[in-house]
């Protein structure tokens, strides 16, 4: 089954009024991100995308595939199942080494290239973390950004999931922009539950939540792609300096000082990544 | 009255699962007892009284294998059930050693298996396995999406019996374990177990505690011999 679209139709938030938002549709190739302060119900909006949610689960949503119930198959067996959920709990616990673990899952998922995908995998798991993964070691083994980059690659190449939720990346100890970058190049649904700006901005829209609800859908705007790209300077700065501290030198004001001027006569054109 | 008779490594969720389907069964007005069957200590048949107003047992099987206290007990227990007019008899076994299989014929069996507990599980159990009628994989929650689909695959290449995966902590995916349970059939007398399982009142599991089998009587094995019989 060829997926073009899921929705969410709206249920109810904690206090048990109708939410704001009474539909969300979100297309194949879009990227969406999920924002709320800290228990407003994010996680329980992609539990219920995860779950094929239909009128079952506390917020009373329904997910539509192609505008239809979703067959049965997607939850009767998981390697039918559309949507890959990595949460921050989800975990390896194999203590086979990652080429083989891999190449098991690939022959599960009767990959037709088995070595180019396992490949495939463990390039795409590398590029997102500040140490390469050795094939050879236990998955048990790898750190916890490791895992988490391995769990992403895994998911997108492996599994071919055309719907990817992803829980807090921005904690998972892997490189957020480059994993972002690297998902745009497949053409899937994404969903980030994130407390991220910089994700935030880099999505085509975002969903608004308070108290359980969809509060708002609100589309990335012009001049919004314009500030990301003045964020993105910041965010450098930050990461050069951090950097810094990591290789055992020292923060000097004056440089600080000297990138952050850069940065404001920076023309917004260039600013825009 | 239907059988359902459940096992499972310890701590795999069988209660868990069993509650929430019992859950399920009640509101759709179904008559329900339970009967657990555990070594020397359990509750539930308290938490289950309590909780859907059904009548619940217990049974420690203390000295003896608690499978073979199930084969001995289920008799009497099929007894109670119908007295109590229940539509269906919830029997949740103590399952330790995972070799045995306590299902019986025309009675529904299911496994538990937690997909925490390593994507081997599967090829390590026996008849519990080979001989049920569905598998229930809980905390789905905890594993990656490879391990889910592995655990599957090898549980697949174990025994050829429908899976269903679930979060059954969070209540998820329990439909079809209910569906299940609500098509088992009526319970045909006098019931008979499935399989001959490894299960056997030994002199060790009895208390005898010294070592080697010189010492012991029944089905015995030296370390490079065959199974014999040592005894009168």
């Amino acid at each position: 089954m060829e997926i073009r679209e899921i929705s969410l139709i709206g249920g109810c938030g904690k206090t048990g009024e109708r939410e704001p938002v009474a539909r969300l549709d979100m297309r194949m190739g879009d990227v969406v991100s999920v924002v709320g302060p800290t228990g407003s119900g994010k996680t329980m909006l992609i539990n219920d995308i995860a779950l094929f949610a239909d009128a079952n689960t506390p917020s009373r949503r329904r997910v539509l595939v192609n505008g239809a119930p979703p067959p049965a198959i997607f939850q009767e067996d998981p390697s039918h199942n559309p949507i890959a959920l990595i949460t921050q709990h989800t975990t390896f616990l194999s203590d086979l080494p990652v080429r083989e673990f891999l190449r098991i899952h690939a022959k599960i998922r009767r990959a037709a290239r088995r070595e180019s995908v396992v490949e495939e995998t463990l390039a795409f798991a590398n590029e997102l973390t500040g140490e390469p993964i050795i094939e050879h070691a236990a998955m048990t083994e790898l750190s916890g950004g490791q895992t988490r980059a391995l769990l992403v690659a895994d998911a997108v190449v492996i599994g071919n999931s055309p719907i990817i939720l992803l829980d807090e990346i921005e904690n998972a100890g892997i490189d957020r922009l480059r994993a972002l970058e690297l998902l745009k190049r497949y053409r899937k649904i994404f969903i980030f539950v994130t407390h991220d700006l910089r994700i935030t901005l880099l999505s085509d829209y975002r969903v608004v939540l308070l108290r359980g609800a969809m509060q708002a859908v609100v589309p990335r705007g012009e001049e919004e792609r314009r500030v990301a790209g003045r964020i993105g300077l910041l965010d450098s700065i930050m990461v050069g300096m951090r950097d810094r501290l990591r290789a055992g030198e020292r923060v000097v004001e004056r440089d600080l000082l000297g990138e952050l001027r850069q940065a404001l006569e920076a023309p917004s054109a260039e600013a825009v990544r | 009255m239907r059988a359902v008779i459940c096992a499972g490594p310890p701590t795999s969720g069988k209660t868990t699962v069993l509650r929430h389907a019992a859950r399920k069964l009640v509101e759709r007005g179904r008559k329900l007892a339970y009967l657990k069957i555990d070594v020397q200590y359990c509750d539930e048949d308290e938490t289950f009284a309590r909780e859907f107003g059904i009548p619940a047992r217990k049974v420690h099987s203390g000295d003896l294998c608690p499978d073979h206290c199930s084969v001995l007990v289920l008799g009497d227990a099929f007894a109670w059930a119908a007295r109590e007019s229940a539509e269906f008899l919830l029997v949740e076994t103590a399952g330790l050693c995972l070799r045995c299989a306590p299902y019986i014929e025309g009675g529904l069996g299911i496994i538990v298996l937690e997909a925490t507990s390593g994507m081997n599980l599967p090829r390590k159990i026996g008849a519990m396995l080979t001989l049920a009628d569905l598998a229930v994989v809980t905390k789905i929650d905890l594993v990656s999406q490879a391990e889910k689909e592995v655990f599957r695959a090898n549980l697949l290449d174990a025994a050829e019996i429908p899976v269903v995966e679930t979060d059954a902590l969070h209540g998820i995916n329990l439909e079809p374990v209910v569906r299940r349970i609500e098509a088992t059939p009526e319970l045909v007398q006098p019931a008979r177990l499935r399989g001959s399982p490894p299960m056997s009142v030994c002199t060790i599991c009895a208390g005898k505690k010294e070592i080697g089998w010189e010492h012991h009587f029944g089905i015995v094995r030296a370390l490079d011999s065959d199974l014999f019989y040592r005894g009168q």
